[in-house]
């Protein structure tokens, strides 16, 4: 089989769609710094370029006005047992465009991998941008990922992120996504993930809510079992009236494991207001107990409420 | 009628507080047997003693379940051998849809669930299938909706012997009807209901009903003389120390019986 496949099958037992044949869905398909696929469609342009070994430059532009109708897969992967990955990731959407990105990053055989994605996104007045990005680093946990982005959000405009790990082992990660909002710019990161075993996970989100009437929410929920450890450093700063946002870093613990939060607010304007809430402890007993009365076991009990947990 | 539940002085503490004690009565399957007493009486912690929650193991007396001794049995042993608990303050489950908590009960009893089901439980609780089926069990559903689909995770259990604590509290006029055809629908079943509550007003569908006063059984018997009685001595009592309480039982108790 050719690396394609191997990369569209694995992509699948991730639990992706089959879209890479649909012309009407833009798509790109990157091994390691091989480009596989790369689709576009009107109004999308990407652009990828090969720098050093292990290093790719993906450019996505978004035409002003522009509103993409499908959602753009794109699949980031590892085959091999060892292997590199750096991407440089540049998106810029015009104004008024909108986008949503379906990004699957995919280790499934890794004993030794590093993924780093170092991303800018620029949002443009009035453009909209959604962005989800699920992980599965296979069930050995050899996978170090490191991803950061610095997104900037012109005035008017709407950025969404869900970064999700929630299927075998997540190795170590480490994340850290910084944003800028301007006037009436609404920002919504979330981060989903599962730890066991030694896994090591550490989360940072930030946003600056500069402009007036800035909205954001940064929204980090972790379950950690066996020796796996979290930390969740969310900071939040408002800066201009009637800029409001929320924190919120939720850990829920079992066996072993370790976690951490840390929950910075700032708040620079005397109109500005952030909340925020943080929770660390094991699975609240009544709700188990409840789903007990039902039949369930503790363990099964248990993973019905991480799951929602997460998927909330 | 055969006892599917036979409770023998039953006693609680938690801490230094005695929370009941001396507490027997049975239920028959296909019938409703009422607990009734004020707030605070232990009514809760009753229900929880027989549903086996870790911190209520009963200090004396035992349980039987179809002729068997369950204190050894946890929670979830218990409901996989037809018990359950419809709560009086359901959690909040986020990212749990009613859907899939309304399939849990079946699914852990390894048995299949049809669409079919679901829909005919919302049904019986007034609830319409596709406003509720798909949305979460959080808080954007308010206590009531939520007490009503507790009920209607009771029903599509198709258990034995089910405890109601409580299921009129929390809920609106309308939907006390819906109580009313949970209960029905329950003894066509022939499930055994222990319904506890605070209110006369449910004594109607009991079929006995037993007096709890500060953890004590007061009386037993009649449902409807049981209502009276409870208008008249315990909604409104004032005695609220533990001691002058038992004393005034313990005259209200020898009055009962000169009368008798
Ligand atoms: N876990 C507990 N620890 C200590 N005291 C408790 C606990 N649970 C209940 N109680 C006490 O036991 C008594 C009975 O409570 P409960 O069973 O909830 O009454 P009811 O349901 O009749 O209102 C109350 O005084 C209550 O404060
Ligand atoms: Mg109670």
């Amino acid at each position: 089989m050719d690396d394609y496949k191997m990369m569209v099958n694995a992509y699948k037992e991730a639990g992706g769609e089959d879209v890479f044949s649909d012309s009407e869905v833009a798509h790109v398909v990157l091994e390691r710094d091989n480009v596989l696929g790369s689709h576009e469609v009107e109004g999308l342009e990407v652009n990828i370029k090969k720098r050093e070994k292990g290093r790719v430059q993906v450019e996505i532009e978004v035409a002003a006005a522009a509103v993409i109708k499908n959602p753009v897969h794109m699949c980031f992967g590892v085959l091999p047992e060892k292997g590199l990955q750096i991407i440089d990731m540049e998106v810029n959407i015009g104004r008024g465009a909108e986008i949503e990105v379906l990004a699957d990053c995919i280790f499934p055989n890794a004993s030794e991998v590093k993924h780093i994605m170092e991303a800018e996104i620029n949002l443009a007045e009035n453009s909209k941008y959604t962005y989800r990005e699920n992980h599965y680093h296979g069930e050995e946990g050899g996978v170090e990922v490191q991803a950061e982005a610095e997104i900037m959000a012109a005035p008017n405009s709407y950025f969404y992120s869900v970064f999700s790990l929630l299927q075998g082992r997540a190795g170590k990660i480490s994340f850290d996504y910084q944003a800028d909002l301007d006037a009436h710019s609404t920002l919504e990161m979330l981060a989903r993930i599962r730890g066991n075993n030694e896994d090591e996970i550490t989360i940072r989100e930030a946003g600056v809510l500069r402009g007036k009437g800035a909205r954001g929410i940064l929204d980090s929920k972790i379950a950690l079992q066996d020796k796996a450890s979290g930390e969740i450093l969310n900071e939040l700063t408002a800066c201009a009236s009637n800029a409001q946002g929320h924190v919120d870093c939720t850990e829920v613990i079992k066996d072993e494991a370790t976690a951490r939060a840390v929950p910075i607010v700032n708040v620079e304007h005397p109109e500005a207001k952030i909340t925020h809430e943080a929770a660390i402890g094991s699975v609240d007993d009544t709700k188990l107990q409840s789903l007990m009365s039902r039949g369930l076991n503790e363990e099964e009990a248990t993973e019905v409420i991480v799951q929602g947990m997460l998927k909330g | 009628m055969k006892n599917i539940l036979e409770i023998e002085n039953l006693g609680l503490n938690l801490g230094s507080n005695k929370v009941f004690s001396d507490v027997s009565f049975t239920i028959s399957s296909g019938e409703v047997t009422a607990v009734i007493g004020p707030n605070g009486c232990g009514k809760t912690s009753l229900a929880y003693s027989i549903m086996g929650l870790k911190e209520y193991k009963p200090e004396q007396g035992s349980i039987f379940y179809k002729d068997e001794n369950i204190n050894k049995y946890s929670i979830d042993e218990r409901a996989r051998k037809g018990i359950t608990l419809a709560w009086q303050e359901p959690p909040r489950l986020e990212g749990v849809s009613v859907r899939k908590f309304l399939a849990l009960g079946l699914e852990s009893q390894k048995k299949e669930v049809t669409e079919e089901q679901l829909e005919s439980v919302l049904k019986e609780v007034g609830m319409s299938p596709h406003l509720y089926l798909d949305r979460n069990i959080d808080d954007t559903l308010s206590g009531g909706e939520r007490k009503r689909i507790e009920l209607a995770s009771i029903l599509i259990m198709e258990p034995e012997l089910v405890i109601l604590d409580e299921p009129d509290s929390g809920v609106d006029i309308v939907a006390l009807n819906n109580i009313g055809t949970v209960i029905n629908k329950l003894k066509e079943k022939n499930t055994g209901i222990l319904m506890i509550t605070h209110s006369e007003e449910m004594l109607k569908y009991a079929d006995k009903a037993v007096l709890l006063c500060h953890g004590e059984i007061l009386k037993k018997g009649d449902p409807q003389e049981i209502s009276v009685f409870y208008q008249k001595e315990c909604r409104d009592c004032e005695v609220d120390d533990y001691k002058s309480h038992r004393e005034k039982r313990q005259q209200m108790q020898a009055e009962v019986k000169n009368i008798g």
